[in-house]
Formats: C-alpha cells, sequence, structure tokens
C-alpha cells in the first residue's frame, strides 16, 4: 500500500519534470521564432541583428566541417591551464594566509585593492608581456580564479571549527597532519563551493582574452566576424560559447558530487 | 582491579586560569582559582558544577590545549608541558572530522601515530563492533544519529588506550533513554579498559551513578572545589535502575543540600549583576 504510494509519487514528480523540461525547450523555440519573425518582417534590421538560420546554418557548418573544433581546443586549454593554476594558487595563498594572522593583517590592504581592480584592463598588458598565444589568455584567467578561491580557503581555513581542530590535536596529530588533515580538506570543501564561479571565471578570462588580442579560439572567430561587419557569425560564436559554458558547468557539477560524498545533500539539490 | 601506582595519574596543582581583559590594564576575569585535586589509576571522578563555572576550562587545562594562568598539571607525577599525551578527549560539541567516514574517524589517531593502513583499519573495525556500530564504517557523520556519533568518538578516543579519559558533559545533547544507554556502554567500556576518567556535567545524578567520587565546584567567577564526595554504591551498576536504591538517594540529598547553597548563590549574584 504505502509502497505503491511512494512510487505514484515518484511517477508524478517524473511526470512533472517532464513537462518541465518540455515548456523550457518550448520557451527555447519561441524567442528562436519571434527572433525569426522579427528579422524576416524588417521589424529588426538583419544586419544588425542577424539572421536566427544563418546562425544556425553557420553552426551546423562550423561542426560539420570540423573548423570550430581546433578553435574551442585552444578555448579550453586556456579554461583548463587557468583554473587548475589560479586554484592551486588560490588554495596554497589562502591556507598560508590563513594560519598567519599576522601576514594576512600584513597583506590585507593590498589584496583588498587587487581584488577591487578590474582586472580586465591588465589583459593588453599580458598580451605584451606573454605574446598573442595562449599565456596572456591564461594569465588573465588566473587573476580572476585565484581571488575567488583565494578568499574562499582564507574563510574556510578561519571556520574550521576549533572543536574539530582540538579533538584532531588530543588524538597526536602534528602540525603537519593537522593541515593535511583537518585544514586541507575543509579549504577544498570551500574550493568546491566556488568550483562554478572560478570555472565560469576561468572561461570568461579566456574568452575575453582571446578576443582582445589573439591568433586562434572561439573569442578569435568573433573578433574576426565582427571585423567584417558579419553579424551572422558573431551570434554563431555566442552560441557555441554558451553551449561550451553550459557543458563546463555540467561536468563541474558531476565532479562535485561525486568528490563531496561527505556532505550532507540537501542544498545541492536547487536547480538555480 | 586499580593500577597500583605512588603518583596519582593527574594531578591539578594550585591551578588559576584569568582570561586577559578586553582592554590593556583592563582587570582579567578569573575563571577558575587554586583549583587542586587528583585522579587516582583507574579512578573515576566527576566535576560537578553549576552552568558556566569553568568546568571546560578545568578540563582543556588537563588536556594540555589551555595552559594554566599559574598553578601546574602533573601527569603520573611529571609537569606536564603541552598536548596531554596520555589523554584522550570527549568533547561535547561533534568532534568528528566531517569528511571522514566512521571508521576513518576512528583509525585517525592510530594512523598519525605511525600505524600500518591495514592493522589500523582492522583495530578501528574491532572497536566500531565493539560500540555497536558495526557495519557502520562506511558512513559519514552527517548520515548518524548523535548518539551513534558519540560512539563513533568514544571508538576513537579508546583506540588509543588512554590512560586518562576527558570527558566535557558528553552525553548532554542526547534524550534520556539515548542517554542512560550510552552511560551503561560507557562504564563497561570503562571496567574493561580500566582509564582514569575525569568527567564533566551539570546533572548531579549522572555524576553520582556513574562515579567513584565527585568534586563539586562553586560557581564563577574564580571557580574552586567547594566538597568532595565519595560514592561507595556496589559496581557493577545500572545507571536507571541504581537511581531508585535508597542509598543513591541518601547520597544525592546529602550532596544536594552542599550544592544549594551554591546554585542560590549564583542566582544571587546574576541577579546583582542583571
Amino acid at each position: 500500500m504505502q509502497r505503491a504510494s511512494v512510487s505514484d509519487r515518484t511517477a508524478r514528480r517524473a511526470r512533472r519534470r517532464g513537462v518541465l523540461y518540455a515548456y523550457r525547450a518550448l520557451l527555447l523555440v519561441a524567442v528562436f521564432l519571434l527572433w525569426y519573425a522579427l528579422t524576416e518582417l524588417a521589424v529588426l534590421p538583419g544586419f544588425f541583428f542577424g539572421r536566427p538560420l544563418v546562425v544556425l546554418q553557420r553552426v551546423w557548418e562550423w561542426f560539420s566541417s570540423g573548423k570550430i573544433y581546433p578553435h574551442l581546443g585552444v578555448t579550453l586549454i586556456e579554461t583548463v591551464l587557468a583554473f587548475v593554476i589560479g586554484t592551486l594558487l588560490g588554495v596554497a595563498v589562502g591556507l598560508w594566509l590563513g594560519l598567519n594572522p599576522l601576514a594576512a593583517a600584513l597583506l590585507d590592504p593590498y589584496i583588498k585593492a587587487a581584488n577591487a581592480m578590474p582586472r580586465v584592463i591588465l589583459a593588453p598588458i599580458f598580451a605584451v608581456w606573454f605574446g598573442l598565444g595562449i599565456a596572456s589568455k591564461v594569465a588573465l584567467g588566473i587573476t580572476l580564479v585565484f581571488f575567488i578561491v583565494f578568499f574562499n580557503v582564507f574563510q574556510g581555513v578561519r571556520e574550521v571549527s576549533p572543536v574539530v581542530v582540538s579533538s584532531v590535536r588530543m588524538l597526536g596529530a602534528s602540525r603537519r597532519q593537522l593541515l593535511r588533515h583537518v585544514y586541507l580538506p575543509s579549504a577544498t570543501s570551500w574550493v568546491f563551493s566556488s568550483l562554478h564561479t572560478s570555472v565560469g571565471m576561468a572561461f570568461v578570462g579566456a574568452v575575453v582574452g582571446e578576443y582582445l588580442g589573439s591568433a586562434a579560439g572561439v573569442g578569435y572567430l568573433i573578433l574576426q566576424a565582427e571585423g567584417t561587419f558579419d553579424i551572422n557569425t558573431v551570434f554563431a560564436g555566442i552560441l557555441v560559447l554558451t553551449g561550451f559554458a553550459l557543458l563546463l558547468d555540467a561536468v563541474v557539477s558531476a565532479t562535485e558530487s561525486r568528490l563531496l560524498t561527505w556532505r550532507p545533500r540537501a542544498a545541492a539539490e536547487e536547480t538555480l | 582491579m586499580r593500577r597500583v601506582d605512588a603518583a596519582p595519574m593527574l594531578a591539578l596543582d594550585a591551578v588559576t586560569v584569568i582570561w586577559p581583559g578586553r582592554k590593556a590594564g583592563a582587570p582579567g576575569y578569573c575563571a577558575v582559582k587554586d583549583v587542586t585535586f587528583a585522579v587516582e589509576p583507574g579512578e573515576f571522578l566527576s566535576l560537578v558544577g553549576p552552568t558556566g563555572c569553568g568546568k571546560s576550562t578545568l578540563l582543556n587545562v588537563a588536556a594540555g590545549l589551555l595552559p594554566p594562568s599559574s598553578g601546574a598539571v602533573l601527569v603520573g607525577g611529571e609537569r606536564l608541558s603541552g598536548i596531554n599525551r596520555r589523554a584522550g578527549y570527549l568533547f561535547q560539541a561533534d568532534a568528528l572530522m566531517p569528511w571522514r567516514s566512521a571508521r576513518e574517524n576512528v583509525e585517525a589517531g592510530l594512523l598519525f601515530a605511525g600505524a600500518e593502513r591495514a592493522e589500523a583499519r582492522e583495530r578501528a573495525e574491532r572497536w566500531l563492533r565493539r560500540v555497536g556500530l558495526g557495519g557502520f564504517g562506511d558512513r559519514y557523520p552527517h548520515q548518524l544519529s548523535g548518539g551513534m556519533r558519540k560512539r563513533v568518538a568514544l571508538a576513537q578516543t579508546l583506540i588509543l588506550e588512554p590512560h586518562i579519559l576527558l570527558m566535557d558533559e558528553p552525553f548532554g545533547a542526547l534524550d534520556v533513554q539515548t542517554r542512560h544507554l550510552m552511560e551503561n556502554e560507557l562504564l563497561e567500556l570503562w571496567s574493561a579498559e580500566c582509564p582514569s576518567v575525569i568527567f564533566i556535567t551539570h546533572d548531579l545524578e549522572e555524576a553520582i551513578s556513574l562515579s567513584d567520587r565527585v568534586i563539586l565546584l562553586s560557581a564563577g567567577p574564580a571557580t574552586r572545589p567547594i566538597g568532595e564526595f565519595r560514592i561507595d554504591l556496589p559496581r557493577p551498576r545500572d545507571v536507571a535502575e541504581i537511581r531508585l536504591t535508597p542509598r543513591f538517594l541518601q547520597v544525592h540529598g546529602e550532596i544536594w543540600r552542599a550544592m544549594r547553597a551554591e546554585v542560590l548563590k549564583a542566582y544571587a549574584a546574576s541577579q546583582r549583576l542583571g
């Protein structure tokens, strides 16, 4: 009896979710149709707003000819490098300053200043320092990722439960073991809570870097198309970037739920 | 049963703890003053006092987590500096590492000391079975109930075979039934392992039903021992049943009369401050 009602409920929930997905797809189609109608009827000038059919065709051409893959690959490498290096630096500095109140007090105003500065401005400087290749984009991405991870780890170290620290000390842990078995895992959980933001920022760093000067990458494709007033290709590039960002986010979610099994689930299940 | 030893297992000698005042030069807050007591090998000692009287402070001093402002802690006759390596500590709040499973929590101490992984794992499994959690080793703390977490903490501490077990109201957050269950299990483990125990509580009945000796502490500030009572109830005990015996009620009445004056004093002091 009870089992039947439970399976009933799951079935109902699954159906409700199916309906939700259907409506979401419908909304996307509606937006494209509106876009199509407005540009076909010349309410909006196609020269500035593009034509959805041409945009979709361009995307299709990119993928069927395989022309887009090297560019996506470059953007992906830049994103991953910026994310990994920025995270490692953020964790290291966050742990160091979190455990050294004196150093933290000394550096506090400079860190705040560096974080407040709009870092996109650094892109031209990085281009001069590291050239137009991958390195300058990675550097820009790092400056964006570093601060997010740093602040989270710093906070994480300071908010480790003092009872857990005392308890682990009583169990005979040395200073190094305390760092390895208490502070690091605690900081890691904070890094994961900022994972979505920091991967997103690494991606922003890569694309903005490409857009401001490069020889490859999706940002470069968009820059080229803009140079020739090819608005359809610009929109196609934006579409590809959006899809790519969603894919990255899905990968992050999957990794997160695998690595944080020790955490209570409740908060992780929200949609937004 | 008792280990015979010349020096007491743990002794506090004229321990005073003063928390520094907020401003430089302001008088500090004196949490405990001139506290002297000792616990013998294998003895179960309870410290009872009103809430906020500095009981936990005393335990932290005994654990070596907090150096006293003056006075000394002697472990087996030797002056303690740094962490008390012969003591295990069971905290009032949850102290398990949330990112480690129950088994990984229990084996932690062995691994810190450099034990082999396989051996540590096997001993942890054995201890989990001893506290009634065989088969729960892979659960994370958030997947366990409050009582189960306390059992894991108990196994985590006892696996290191401490000579001294420091307990800070460990069962305070549990419901009465679970609490009695845990107290009986604690007594069983204690009689098997025979550590000296310093058990802190504000619950006089709990203290009497568990202990060999009860020390009453005065209300803060400047907490100090104000009475000492030997509990001669027979062992082994069942903590729920022993509360109904006439001898228990007699001992309880005696201690309660001594404590009531202190409780009233603490109440009066809080009224004056308020």
